[in-house]
């Protein structure tokens, strides 16, 4: 049988690898990016001299041909579902018997003036790394719009040449719509301390060309402030790399449309990654998630998928919501549900350091007390332990008694389980003592004992 | 001490320095160092003469002794641990881990391996170092030091003493509970310079595969021919030199000029511009090979992995001085059991997403260690077509 995958990022390189893992079918990866499976979300290391090329590329060249993964670097024109045939740009036809679209995505562009202009661009291709070091040369100053994750990590490349960054974002603080008040304010803070020029609540309204009228020259601002810059970042996310398969037999919607097995609506094409759209997402989740981590947990689905006899597929589960971040020298984690903003049947405990650099919140369900979720600033927490404690419905005060056993800071650095059980005490009166201090074997006594508990659900994103 | 924001991106633009990227003033350094060590090893003291005469009042001061090449050497040695361990406690100051390792080599280095043997020739004992036990320092393994600390002065023999139970029962219960890292990124002074003056060359080490199969092969072969050649040397002090003649002594002054010098000193140090910091550590310490058994074998010792949240970026794989490819099993959320790692740390540090820890525990080490374990889908319930 010949599987293609259409795309050789994180969803496309983990199917492969799970199908070669379990199956000796034809395999190949098709991509127009690149030769060789890379991190995307290493991109930034690159740029600032942390990383070579060839050092964000998790597999070493002989990988491919050891693991029998063909590899073929063009670009797909089109594709005949009917025939079960792809079309290249050299008219190539190339026959499948199941195809994989793992497609991944384009930067979001809103129809702002100038926004095709040269030196205007996202960064999410290799492409788009290559261009950004272009045009870096004699910067005098980035604008980037977006208050996302690729904005701040943009802000930080320029950051490490030295050269001056506008942030436009149009919320009241940075990310508000994903981080609640204080952690925001925490990183707009800390944004700004280092030199960026972050604008808040504005918005872009154009972007001006040069004498040329080819390469954008300066930014106009919905307040009408004009910002000359060599370049503009657009960061405000991204949507499914799709554009060619509109008007074909495969229902779309923003993205692929999928059954919960990853299915698209014609036989033997299944969608993952960014580009798929979930037709019913699991409560709770959007139906895209253009994520490194969902990526990987549906690459893995759909190969099981393909192998698997009818009736026996797999519904995908993205378990427990986790993701993680770094803002400059803040990282983050997130552990079940945060809400920016906290609906009334829930609250929140919520610590943060004196230096305004670290942070704990933990919600919970103010009703039956059960722990829903945590959020992390500059603070390591324990991927498992978190997921149990919300698996199983943990009350707020076992997880604030066990507290240490999230705690996956490095050793010898300070522990702050202490001071979130006495923000507690405050609030409720109710003094709960530290049971587990950090460290591995306490926290395997933990999981081995739940594991053993015959009535605990098994969660397939369990590790 | 604030261990606040202890993540601090330290790695910024070291591919675009020449002289961390193997640029010309890379290769300038690799033949001053490399220079420098031949003339120390392979050539009189005469070389060394106007150098020698500069240390003499501190020789004097320290030991009584005028100073030869050997605590020229030594004090070179302690300067640089000591200078660049400072900068490194001012890069890494934010992370105790880093801080208090670094103080570690700083102090054995400067108090055991050159202010107590000085303080010792002062005192008319014989120079000894309690932080090199055999095989690393193989002559301490050989009946030529039992016969040598055993009648010095009254106080020797413990020395010798101290080492034999180093070697038998302090190694293998400290790396049971700890890991290899007690020794070598905590008292060694070949680690201690590797981690200190080495830093900024960390990340030149091989990382292929291919590198750790030469790894294994080498780093064994000299822990072969060490015990070979201390059997041997045993065999021929027991045979009166009847079975072997001077076989064995010639077998330990050749094993001497090759490993002890050419491969830790010239190699060793020599090329920290061009292969990273740890190639005698990683390719040739028959010490780090017994460290690494024990710990591969025998020890709670591990990296643990965050759960599924690697994003397998490279920044562990790129800065470990050992060449592991720690991201090979970060991304399968696979804990990390190698004989080589000295527990330096410097994967969980760099990490942007938190997902590395050093830990102890024994209880499950054989199913964390195993591969793929972030895994989504159960393959057991798989119904194939």
């Amino acid at each position: 049988m010949r599987i293609i995958i259409l795309g050789n990022g994180i969803s496309g390189v983990t199917c492969a690898r799970f199908l070669r893992k379990h199956s000796n079918h034809d395999i190949t990866l098709i991509s127009d990016e690149c030769d060789e499976f890379f991190s995307r979300t290493a991109l930034m290391y690159v740029y600032m001299g942390q990383m070579r090329p060839r050092d964000v590329r998790p597999y070493e060249s002989w990988f491919w041909e050891k693991n029998r993964i063909n590899r073929i670097k063009t670009r797909i024109e089109s594709i005949d579902f009917q025939q079960k045939l792809l079309v290249d740009e050299q008219g190539n036809f190339m026959p499948y018997d199941k195809l994989v679209l793992a497609l991944g995505s384009i930067p979001n562009k809103f129809g702002w003036p100038g926004q095709d202009l040269d030196g205007v661009q996202g960064l999410y291709h290799w492409q788009d790394l290559e261009s950004m070091e272009h045009y870096s040369r004699g910067l005098e100053r980035a604008v980037i719009v977006g208050g996302g994750l690729i904005g701040v990590e943009m802000a930080e490349m320029f950051h490490s040449r030295g050269i001056p960054v506008t942030l436009l974002v149009r919320e009241k603080a940075y990310s508000d719509t994903v981080l609640p008040k204080e952690e925001a304010e925490m990183v707009g803070r800390h944004l700004r301390s280092h030199g960026i020029d972050l604008r808040l609540e504005t918005e872009l309204q154009a972007i001006e060309p040069d004498a040329s009228g080819k390469k954008c020259a300066a930014v106009l601002t919905h307040y009408g402030e004009r910002i000359p810059c060599g370049f503009v970042g657009l960061t405000a996310g991204v949507r499914p790399n799709i554009d060619f398969l509109i008007n074909s037999r495969l229902e779309t919607g923003r993205g692929v449309l999928v059954d919960p097995n990853l299915k698209t609506n014609i036989p033997d094409v299944l969608a993952i990654g960014d580009c798929a759209e979930l037709r019913q997402p699991a409560p709770g989740r959007k139906p895209i998630e253009a994520l490194w981590y969902t990526g990987r947990m549906m690459g893995e689905t759909a190969a099981y998928n393909l192998l698997a006899s009818p009736g026996s597929e797999k519904v995908y589960d993205p378990g427990i919501w986790f993701n993680s971040a770094k803002f400059f020298d803040i990282e983050y984690q997130i552990y079940g549900s945060v809400p920016a903003q906290l609906p009334d049947h829930l609250d929140s405990i919520y610590w943060e350091h004196s230096e305004g650099k670290q942070s704990l919140r933990l919600v919970f369900d103010k009703q039956h007390r059960k722990i829903i979720g945590f959020n992390l600033l500059g603070i390591r927490y324990r991927q498992e332990v978190c997921e149990q404690w919300i698996r199983t419905q943990a009350s707020i005060e076992e997880v604030l008694a066990n507290l240490g056993l999230a705690n996956f800071d490095p050793e010898f650095s300070d522990q702050y389980e202490r001071e979130l059980l006495s923000i507690y005490q405050e609030k409720t009166g109710l003094k709960i003592h530290l049971k587990q201090k950090r460290g591995l074997p306490g926290v395997l006594r933990f999981l081995q004992k739940r594991t053993t508990d015959s009535t605990v659900h098994t969660n397939p994103n369990q590790l | 001490m604030n261990t606040t924001s202890w993540s601090i991106n330290q790695q910024k633009g070291v591919w675009q320095n020449s002289i961390t990227a193997r640029g010309i003033w890379a290769w300038l350094l690799a033949i001053l160092l490399t220079g420098f060590y031949t003339v120390l090893y392979f050539f009189p003291e005469g070389w060394f003469y106007g150098l020698t005469q500069l240390f003499d009042p501190l020789s004097l001061l320290m030991r009584g002794l005028p100073a030869d090449k050997w605590f020229v050497y030594g004090a070179l040695y302690t300067f640089s641990v000591l200078l660049m361990g400072g900068k490194f406690l001012f890069k890494y100051r934010n992370n105790r881990y880093q801080t208090l390792r670094t103080i570690s080599v700083m102090f054995f280095q400067t108090g055991f391996s050159f202010l107590i043997p000085a303080f010792m020739q002062l005192m008319n004992q014989p120079e000894y170092y309690f932080t090199y036990f055999w095989p690393l320092k193989d002559y301490y393994g050989t009946p030529g030091a039992l016969q040598y600390y055993g009648h010095a002065t009254s106080l020797s023999v413990y020395f010798i003493g101290f080492s034999a139970l180093m070697t038998f029962v302090g190694t293998p219960v400290l790396t049971y509970f700890l890991g290899k890292r007690w020794y070598c990124s905590w008292v060694c002074g070949c680690g201690g310079l590797a981690e200190t003056a080495g830093d900024p060359f960390r990340h030149l080490s091989d990382k292929s595969l291919s590198a750790w199969k030469l790894e294994r092969w080498m780093i064994h072969s000299v822990l072969v021919a060490v015990v070979l050649m201390t059997g041997l040397l045993w065999i021929n002090s027991w045979q009166q030199g009847a079975l072997l003649g001077k076989f064995s002594q010639s077998y330990a002054s050749i094993y001497g000029y090759v490993i002890g010098m050419a491969f830790s000193g010239v190699i060793g140090v020599g090329f920290y511009p061009l292969l990273g910091s740890r190639v005698w550590c990683r390719f040739g310490c028959p010490q780090a090979a017994i460290l690494g058994i024990f710990q591969k074998k025998q020890s709670k010792f591990r990296i643990t992995v965050n759960g599924g949240q690697c994003i397998s970026c490279g920044n562990c794989s790129t800065y470990c001085e050992m060449g592991i490819d720690v991201r090979a099993y970060a991304q399968r959320g696979q804990d990390v059991v190698r004989a080589s790692c000295v527990g330096c740390g410097i994967c969980a540090t760099v990490c942007p997403r938190g997902v590395l820890r050093l830990e102890g525990a024994a209880s499950d080490i054989s199913v964390r260690a195993n591969q793929e374990r972030t895994v989504h889908v159960r393959w057991e319930d798989v119904k194939r077509l």
